[in-house]
Order: structure tokens, then C-alpha cells, then sequence
């Protein structure tokens, strides 16, 4: 296939293609942060994920259409605020759901699953009544759109460099606030063993409402970012969470680490795949890969090694 | 689920009536059947339909919940405007007509077994329904085998006919053929990449897209076909693909949510829809409500209706739809196709003078539809409608303008030799 192209041609194409390789990346550890959080700190198998994510996307698409009608000379810098606000609102449904629902299931990991699921249709059916059955379309400041022009064929896309800078950001303050701050700590000390966390003093139901919440949060910022690059429908959370799983369980539950590993490597197989076969084929050999990688090693690429 | 006349649509309904009872000046000029000439219902139903003296009874079998709700809303909103209006100028042979909604949920055995109901329990005289060909494929035995009458309004990949379905939307090659041609003579397109979601209406299409450009158009051919799976939201391996091999013609096929995810990308890798082109037939004014017009201004897309057409039908419909669902709504080709089905079954049973599901069957070919806002349909012997093809350029404010339209209707082929 590469006959008839030039060199020239196919060092802009391998570089591209690179960079599609690293937003794809950047993406996958977005989408996976929140759960790794939640699935891999908590143990909480949350289905309703997706619809964290897009309650997200709608706060971004409420607040484009408020900043828009009220005060349009914010509109080029709206998406900060949106983003910050799509973290509040998330993580604050985040932490009414931990106490209505989540915290009596702590025990019982299965029913979290079905109990998660259930959420997530009562969700998708309140945006549809909420916003209408309808994508909505959330408007874009001007310099978010199109492409940065680094050579004369190297076009790379504005938005993939905004999810990758994000993607940088929120990396490191989660490791900050899990590895450096006394409450990341804390949320160590339950992750590792809970009883003796909470004989020593640790306030376990509020690190766990407040675990819950940031991972939560962190997936409202997904979703207010993926709205630069995906749909934004009651429904369009379905659209993430396998992906998101994947990444995931593929990394190893319990570790960020694994979490970024896994989703680069992801990531690098799929887009690589993708440019020599079609779409479905790649989605296919890299899902074969996956499971053959997770038959032979099925606590994931790092396991953290916990004393149950 | 089933709710007989919702509650919250009787106020655009009385509206809708009050506008007619308005146009009863003019109306009763037009050859309306009086109340003495209304047939006996022994003569128009002898097979026992929910048809009354003053009342007939039919379904409307969308899903407003799950997946397909996003676009199968508009649908559901043009049967019921249809309706309205029908009743609002006299209904069908002097009788009123009654909607039971059933919720097909996304789910394809749920359309089955509310079709069931609908036919069965319901003895509804037609049903305006189904969206996907996965729900239409579900619900299709059970037509049949209760013989029902489904008015479907979805353009889809052909290779289907039935006694009891009438398509009122284009099947693939009426879509296809005529679009390609366009753009390989009025912009010299000689290669095409060929994109779609992975499931069978863009497969389909896409080979007889495939046909169409290596068999019949003068030295064009196809540089690239690739499907990815429904919810994709990841396109810039392909979109690097497509700046190495650069087509004259993108030819995409992509559906739902992907859609969003495609056009976004496209603008952002840095490709001007103002100067390479692309040919759509999945993209209605409903999905750019979705994607944002800025994002796909500039882009074709080939089907038969939209809503910026500048005929008096649609003049007259455009308004009628926003007054009912609000301003902001959009209508698609869909949507269009959807608001046929009741008048071409009321012109259908107006012709066959009964309720029959046999005899409306028999009368369909033939029966045309002058106020059809794409502008004049008629029923083919194969249960198609012979439409016109058109061509329209997406702007930024969400519209199509219409760019070309073939001069003739197009002969419905829904197993077309040659394509296969």
C-alpha cells in the first residue's frame, strides 16, 4: 500500500498517525480514571459509568447555551468553567448516590454490578425526559475546532492536544492526592484493609463517599471534554463504558499504574491496527489479544498485591 | 405502556382541530363525503378491524425509550401531525381516527410482540412503525402472519418486499445511484472511499455503491472501504488513511453517535469540507442537530427530502410541524417519509372504498399523493415509492440547500440485478 507515496508524504502520515495513537491514549486513561478509582480502589463494579460521564457532556451543553445567551464575551473561555462544573455536578450525584445506594452494597460486589446497571437505565431515561430523546449539539469556542498546522502536510488536531494537556493534568492530581495528600492516605489505608483503617481511627464511610465522588467527578470531566469529540445523547454514555472496562480490568483492578499501561498499550495496538486493517478488524485481533493476554494473566498487567 | 391519545397532546390536537374546523369553509367545497354519504362499516370492514362508525383505529410502533428513541422521536411526531390533520379535514371515509401508541424500547423481540398486540388485541386497521431494518426484520413475520399493514418509513438496503408493508421511504439504489452519478459528472469524481457503520444498511449500500463506480462510471474507482463497529467514537486512524490515499469523494455511511464523533474529528484533523468533498445518505437535519452545523457544513448528502425544499406542500408542512412540536425542531428525511404513511393509507382505503387489509393491499399501486411535502409520491407494484433523488449541500446553520434533483421520479428497485 505504500508504493506510490513519497517519503515526505509517509514521515507526515507515521507522524499523524502517532499523534492519533497518543489522543486515543489520552482518551482511554480520561474514561478509566474515574472507574479505576472507583472499581480498582472501592472495588465497585459501576455500570452506571458512562452516565457520569454524559451528565458531564449535558452540564457543558447547559452551560455553552447559558454562557452563550447571557454573557457571550465568556464564550471562548467557557469550557473551564464547564468542566469545573461538570466535576461538581457529577461528583455530587456521585455522593448521593454512594449514600442512597452504593454503601449498603459494600459487601456484596455482584449486586453492585446489577444495582449500577439498573442506575444506568434510570439515568439514560431522565436525560431523555430531562433533555430529549435528541443528541444535542454543544457548541465549540472557535479555537478549540480545527487544526494546529505544525508542517505543511502535519495537521494535528486542536481538541486531541486540549484531551491530551487535560488528560497530563488530571493524571497528576489524582496521583498527588492519592500518593502525597494524608486523605489519599487514608483511602490507601481502607483500600488495603479496612477493618484496621478503621481501627485506627480513619472515618471509612466518609473516605468512601468521598472516593466515590472524586472518581465520579473525574468522570464528568471526561465527559465534558469528550464532547469536543464524541456525541452528546442520553445514551451516548453506553458508547464508552466497554472501552472503559477494558482498560481497566485489562490494566489491573487495583492499580493506576496498570490502568495507564493498559490504556497505552491499547490504545498503540488499536490505532496501529486500525491504519492497516479496517475498523472492525482491528477492534476485533485487539480484543482477541486482550483475552488471550488476560486467560494467561487474569489479575491484569499489574497486580497490586493486597493482603485480603 | 399504551397510552390511548395522550394527554399532553390534546392541546396542538384541539389546536390542530380548531385550524381545521377554520378551513371547513374551504374543505366542504372539496368533494368531502357528507355525513349521509359515510358507507355503512359492515361494507368497509368485513374482517372484523377496530373500525367503528365514527371511529377507526390505528397503531403507531416507535421506540421513545432506549437507543433508537434519538431517532425515532421525529417519526413518531410527523405520524401524529398526519393524523391530526386527516381528522382535522374529515378522517378517513367519515370516520375519526384513533392512535394507540405502543413502545418498541430499541429492543427488536419488543417490537414483535407489540406489533402482535397491535394487530391481535388491537385489530388496528394500519400501523405506522419500526425505524431499524433489525426492528422492521422482527416485526415483519408478524405482519404476515395476522396480516397487518405497516406503513415503514426508514430508507433502507432493499431486498425486501411484502404484501404488508408499504416503504415509504427510498430503498438503497434510488438513493445511491443517482447521488453518484452527480458527483462523479458535476465535480469529476474519480475515486472514492467508501466508509460505514458495521451492520447491514451501509454494507449493503456500500456495495451497491461499489457496483455502481466500477461498472457503470467511466474509469472511477474505489480507493478505500472500511466499517467500524455501531458506537465508534475513534476515526483519526482512518481519517490519516484517507489524507494518504486522498479520494475525490469521502462516500460515508455512518450512523448514530459515531456520526458526532466522525464529522467532529474530520474538521478538527484539519479536512475542509469547502474542498473535499463527501457524500453522505445517513445524515439528516436530525443528526446535525447532533454533530453541530459548523462542524459538517459544506458536506452532500443524497436523499429525497429536506426541509429547506421550496415547494408549496412543504411550505405549508414546515410551519404546521414546528406549531405542534416547537420551533426548534428539525425535520429529516425520515421524519418526512413518516408523515406520508397515513396519507397514502388514507388515500389507499379512500381508493379501495374498505378497511380491508386485502383489498388495501391490492389498491396501493398506483395511489398517488399530490401534497406530499417532498412534493408527489406514488406507490410502485412493489410497494415502494417512485421518489425523487436529490442532492443538498450541508450549511452551518444546520439546513440543506438544495443543490440538484433528478428530473424524474426514480423507479423503486429493491432487488436490483447486478448489484448483488
Amino acid at each position: 500500500m505504500f508504493g506510490d507515496y513519497s517519503i515526505s508524504d509517509l514521515g507526515a502520515i507515521l507522524a499523524m498517525q502517532g499523534f492519533a495513537g497518543l489522543i486515543l491514549f489520552s482518551v482511554y486513561v480520561l474514561m478509566a480514571l474515574g472507574l479505576a478509582i472507583i472499581f480498582g480502589q472501592m472495588g465497585v463494579i459501576n455500570m452506571a459509568h458512562g452516565e457520569f460521564m454524559i451528565l458531564g457532556a449535558y452540564v457543558t451543553w447547559m452551560t455553552s447555551s447559558a454562557v452563550q445567551s447571557v454573557a457571550p464575551w465568556l464564550f471562548p473561555g467557557y469550557f473551564f468553567i464547564a468542566m469545573m462544573l461538570a466535576f461538581v455536578a457529577s461528583g455530587a450525584l456521585g455522593m448521593l448516590v454512594e449514600w442512597a445506594l452504593i454503601r449498603h452494597l459494600y459487601k456484596r460486589p455482584l449486586d453492585t454490578l446489577l444495582a449500577t446497571w439498573g442506575l444506568s437505565l434510570i439515568l439514560q431515561q431522565a436525560y431523555r425526559s430531562i433533555f430529549g430523546a435528541r443528541e444535542v449539539g454543544v457548541e465549540l469556542p472557535e479555537w478549540m475546532m480545527g487544526s494546529w498546522q505544525a508542517t505543511d502536510a502535519i495537521q494535528i488536531p486542536i481538541n486531541g492536544m486540549f484531551v491530551m494537556g487535560l488528560t497530563i493534568l488530571i493524571t497528576i492530581a489524582v496521583f498527588y492526592i492519592l500518593f502525597w495528600s494524608s486523605w489519599g492516605k487514608q483511602v490507601r489505608a481502607v483500600v488495603q484493609n479496612r477493618v484496621m483503617a478503621g481501627a485506627v481511627g480513619i472515618n471509612t464511610e466518609k473516605v468512601d463517599r468521598y472516593t466515590f465522588a472524586l472518581g465520579c467527578g473525574i468522570a464528568g470531566i471526561a465527559g465534558s471534554a469528550f464532547t469536543m469529540i464524541g456525541s452528546t445523547g442520553p445514551t451516548a454514555g453506553q458508547l464508552y463504558i466497554v472501552d472503559t472496562f477494558l482498560v481497566v480490568v485489562f490494566g489491573g483492578a487495583a492499580s493506576l499504574f496498570g490502568t495507564i499501561a493498559s490504556a497505552f498499550s491499547i490504545s498503540q495496538t488499536q490505532s496501529t491496527l486500525e491504519f492497516f486493517l479496517s475498523g472492525s478488524m482491528a477492534k476485533v485481533i485487539t480484543l482477541l489479544t486482550i483475552v488471550a493476554i488476560l486467560m494467561v494473566r487474569p489479575q491484569g498487567l499489574f497486580a497490586l498485591k493486597v493482603r485480603k | 405502556m399504551s397510552d390511548v391519545s395522550k394527554p399532553g397532546l390534546q392541546s396542538p390536537l384541539r389546536r390542530k382541530l380548531l385550524m381545521g374546523m377554520a378551513a371547513l369553509p374551504a374543505v366542504s367545497m372539496l368533494s368531502r363525503p357528507s355525513f349521509a354519504d359515510v358507507p355503512a362499516t359492515s361494507a368497509v370492514n368485513t374482517t372484523g378491524l377496530a373500525v367503528t362508525d365514527s371511529e377507526v383505529t390505528v397503531g403507531i410502533l416507535h421506540s421513545v425509550t432506549g437507543t433508537m428513541a434519538i431517532s425515532e422521536t421525529g417519526s413518531v411526531e410527523a405520524e401524529k401531525l398526519a393524523i391530526a390533520q386527516i381528522n382535522a379535514a374529515g378522517g378517513v371515509l367519515g370516520r375519526k381516527i384513533k392512535f394507540i401508541q405502543e413502545d418498541g424500547a430499541s429492543d427488536w423481540p419488543t417490537f414483535a410482540e407489540k406489533a402482535k398486540k397491535l394487530l391481535v388485541n388491537d385489530k388496528c386497521a394500519a400501523v405506522m412503525g419500526c425505524w431499524t431494518s433489525a426492528s422492521r426484520k422482527a416485526v415483519l413475520p408478524v405482519f404476515e402472519q395476522y396480516n397487518g399493514m405497516l406503513y415503514y418509513p426508514t430508507f433502507y438496503e432493499g431486498l425486501e418486499q411484502s404484501k404488508n408493508v408499504i416503504y415509504t421511504g427510498q430503498e438503497a439504489t434510488q438513493q445511491i445511484i443517482a447521488g453518484l452519478d452527480w458527483v462523479n459528472k458535476t465535480k469529476g469524481a474519480k475515486s472514492f472511499y467508501l466508509l460505514g457503520s458495521d451492520y447491514i444498511w451501509p454494507r449493503t449500500s456500500n456495495k451497491i455503491a461499489r457496483k455502481h463506480i466500477e461498472n457503470h462510471l467511466q474509469g472511477c474507482k474505489v480507493v478505500g472501504e472500511e466499517y467500524f463497529p455501531l458506537g465508534s467514537t475513534q476515526f483519526n486512524s482512518v481519517i490519516n488513511k484517507i489524507k494518504l490515499t486522498k479520494p475525490d469523494v469521502i462516500y460515508a455511511i455512518i450512523v448514530g453517535g459515531s456520526n458526532v464523533a466522525f464529522y467532529k474529528q474530520l474538521k478538527a484533523a484539519g479536512i475542509d469540507l469547502s474542498k473535499q468533498t463527501l457524500l453522505t445518505i445517513s445524515v439528516t437535519e436530525d443528526e446535525i442537530d447532533g454533530i453541530g452545523g459548523e462542524n459538517i457544513a459544506g458536506a452532500y448528502a443524497c436523499m429525497k427530502y429536506f426541509q429547506s425544499l421550496d415547494n408549496p406542500n412543504n411550505k405549508a408542512f414546515v410551519p404546521a410541524f414546528k406549531k405542534m412540536w416547537g420551533e426548534k425542531t428539525v425535520i429529516g428525511d425520515v421524519t418526512q417519509a413518516a408523515y406520508l404513511g397515513p396519507w397514502l393509507w388514507k388515500l389507499t382505503v379512500e381508493k379501495a372504498q374498505s378497511f380491508d387489509i386485502d383489498k388495501i393491499a391490492a389498491a396501493s399501486p398506483g395511489v398517488e399523493f399530490k401534497g406530499a411535502p417532498e412534493g408527489y409520491v406514488r406507490i410502485h407494484e412493489n410497494h415502494h415509492l417512485w421518489s425523487k433523488t436529490r442532492v443538498g449541500r450541508a450549511k452551518a446553520d444546520g439546513q440543506y440547500e438544495l443543490i440538484y434533483e433528478t428530473a424524474d421520479l426514480v423507479e423503486p428497485n429493491p432487488f436490483p440485478k447486478g448489484y448483488q
